[in-house]
């Protein structure tokens, strides 16, 4: 026994405990955006045709690009995991590191098409976007409201990304002690769920 | 001596299911097929197709996400339960709300 004491005791970790608390935290984030896709689909319900104009006039290409960026990001994500799993930290930094470029690849395709529609007045209380239908205006709110908070919300990934990717380069997230990894890539992926869904909602459905 | 090393080790054994590279990516490719078609569905296909193409293809390809590259496959049956009765609420909610709508 005393040879125990002796030995200095490693921190417990919980690892089930960790993984459950970050899934209850991405419920909250559900339930979120669930509240912005139950008024989205509201206000879709009573304003059908100003919802398919508003639709019309976004930039369906950058949408598009901007899935196929996150999905693969969800990719390399996931890769990041499992070669840390299987020992090869230089895999899981490149993967990590392509996954950060992917998230400011997003960010820029949203200023861009941001951009473009603020030029066009079409922005909250915007000159060309009083001048729209109730419903239209409606449909420019819930689409800045909606991807902006996404927009936040990758901002917010990114930076996790970017500080466990300094934790595996010290070797403070391992093998065997990967779950800020783990919940890094949890929470990327829920970003990713969000835009599987705001793809057909905002830019599709017109 | 079941020390605390051990018990750590057999914690990290627990959430330490090693998905296959090829696994993931194959769930890539059929994620960015079914986005292909989910595009065309929304830009080609009639309204009385599109509408119910998009209603499936969405939520199949978040399921795709929840079940592969966030482990959900390889989780414990309460993780399982838990994730399903938070996505069962938010569909009753939004069920809810076109019932209420629909009477209006």
């Amino acid at each position: 026994m005393s040879s125990v004491h002796a030995q200095p005791h490693p921190a417990h970790k919980d690892y089930e405990g960790a993984k459950l608390g970050m899934w209850l935290f991405l419920f909250t984030e559900i339930l979120l955006f669930g509240g912005l896709f139950l008024l989205y689909s509201a206000y879709r319900a009573r304003y059908p045709l100003e919802f398919h104009h508003g639709g019309q006039h976004l930039n369906t290409f950058i949408g598009v690009a901007n899935t196929f960026i996150l999905l693969t990001s969800s990719l390399t994500v996931a890769l990041a995991i499992s070669a840390l799993q299987k020992g090869n930290r230089k895999l899981t930094l490149t993967c990590l590191g392509i996954t950060i470029l992917f998230g400011l690849m997003f960010l820029m395709n949203k200023y861009i098409e941001w951009s473009e529609e603020i030029a066009k007045g079409l922005y909250p209380n915007g000159p060309e976007l009083l001048k729209l239908p109730n419903g239209e205006k409606i449909f420019y709110g819930l689409y800045y409201a909606m991807t902006g908070l996404h927009g936040l919300h990758v901002v917010a990934g990114i930076i996790a990304l970017a500080i466990v990717w300094n934790f595996v380069r010290r070797n403070s997230v391992t093998p065997t002690d990967f779950n800020k990894l783990e919940n890094t890539g949890l929470y990327w992926h829920l970003v990713d769920v969000i835009w599987i869904f705001l793809l057909p909602l905002l830019y599709l459905a017109a | 001596m079941s020390t605390s090393v051990e018990h750590q080790a057999e914690g990290a054994g627990e959430h330490g299911h090693v998905v296959p590279y090829a696994t993931f990516v194959r769930v890539w490719l059929i994620l960015l097929f079914l986005t292909g078609l989910l595009i065309l569905a929304g830009t080609k296909f009639h309204e009385s197709l599109s509408v119910p193409a998009l209603l499936t293809l969405t939520p199949l390809k978040a399921g795709l996400v929840f079940f592969y590259f966030m482990h959900l496959k390889y989780e414990k049956p309460f993780l399982k339960l838990i994730v399903l009765i938070v996505l069962a609420t938010l569909t009753l909610l939004i069920g809810l709300i076109f019932l209420d709508l629909s009477f209006r």
